[in-house]
């Protein structure tokens, strides 16, 4: 297989891991959804920690991302 | 003009100054670097300029930024965390007016340049080490020996500990540029789908609408990723503070 074919294949099995990141991150507010519903005076105290952990998350399907470009493009 | 979404990462000499075989060129980076800094400092400067008691609306921006910052430190290292906040409020203002610099159309993102957020989150860690050391001495290992852990699977803990501690600027410098030239590169191509598809005849046009649409959508989350990026990193760096402090969890 050629290099040019093979990095292509790479760029595109690194789409799964943007992929896991994405059901992370939905689990992530889906149980700050569900406790904000139980009880809403206390969701607002959270948001930072809630925002905290969208980006920590979000890191790890960036650089999977990042992962595919450089496969791509180098 | 190149359709290539690579092209706007470029570095270009403004100024080409030689040294001794040495590239000591003044780039657009360096440029944007220079625009940072003065639009930073100076919004915080002339802001504050009138240190009215009752503060006017610039002043209370400022001070609304201000006071983020201190809130965000406060509540990850504590009281004593506090002597770090110069450091860790240069680092937030940083890091945010440079993302907010590469929004506008033709400027350069100095963040994007994974040189330049290794060079921000190395100053972050030696600092962490270094103040570690130097207040805590040899209990600053303690960071690595969690508390509470059967003596049985301890060498395995700290050996991940260990890891888990040397891949923090490596996370945090390639969170931030990864970030950045992702959401730069997704922008350039989807205004290059709205170039290919206007050149196409009078339906094309039409059908460029949405592509255009998506490029507006998509710059509306590149200007909240930027301000997140930039929180994210000062409360990385303010938990990081806080393992220097207080070691041991």
């Amino acid at each position: 297989m050629e290099l040019a074919a093979a990095k292509a294949l790479g760029a595109g099995i690194a789409c799964i891991g943007m992929g896991t990141a994405g059901i992370g991150l939905g689990h992530i507010f889906g149980n700050y959804l569900a406790g904000a519903i139980r009880n809403p005076a206390a969701a607002d105290g959270q948001f930072g920690r809630l925002i905290f952990g969208f980006a920590v998350t979000e890191a790890l399907g960036i650089f999977s991302l990042l992962v595919a470009l450089i496969l791509l493009f180098t | 003009m190149a359709y290539d979404p690579i092209h706007q990462f470029r570095i270009e000499p403004i100024v080409p100054i030689h040294v001794g075989g040495l590239d000591f060129s003044f780039t657009n980076s360096a440029l944007f670097m220079v625009l940072t800094v003065a639009v930073g400092a100076g919004f915080l400067i002339l802001a504050t300029a009138s240190r009215a008691v009752v503060p006017g609306r610039w002043q209370s921006s400022a001070e609304i930024v201000y006071e983020f910052v201190e809130k965000t430190l406060r509540d990850s290292a504590g009281s004593e965390g506090m002597r770090f906040f110069p450091f860790v409020f240069s680092l937030f203002m940083f890091v945010l007016v440079a993302n907010l610099w590469g929004m506008f159309p033709y400027f350069f993102t100095v963040t994007s340049q994974i040189i330049v957020t290794a060079a921000l989150a190395l100053s972050v860690i030696l600092l962490v080490i270094v103040y570690g050391f130097w207040k805590n001495g040899l209990h600053f290992f303690k960071l690595f020996v969690p508390s509470g852990v059967p003596k049985v699977i301890l060498p395995f803990i700290v050996v991940i500990e260990v890891l888990s501690f040397v891949s923090r600027p490596i996370s945090l410098s390639i969170r931030l540029f990864a970030n950045m030239l992702a959401g730069h590169i997704t922008l350039k191509v989807f205004a290059g789908f709205v170039v290919l598809l206007g050149s196409a005849g009078f339906l094309g046009v039409v059908g460029a609408v949405l592509p255009l649409l998506g490029t507006i959508a998509l710059t509306a989350l590149e200007f909240l990723v930027a301000a997140l990026q930039a929180y994210v990193f000062a409360i990385l760096t303010s938990l990081y503070i806080n393992d220097a402090i207080h070691p041991g969890h």
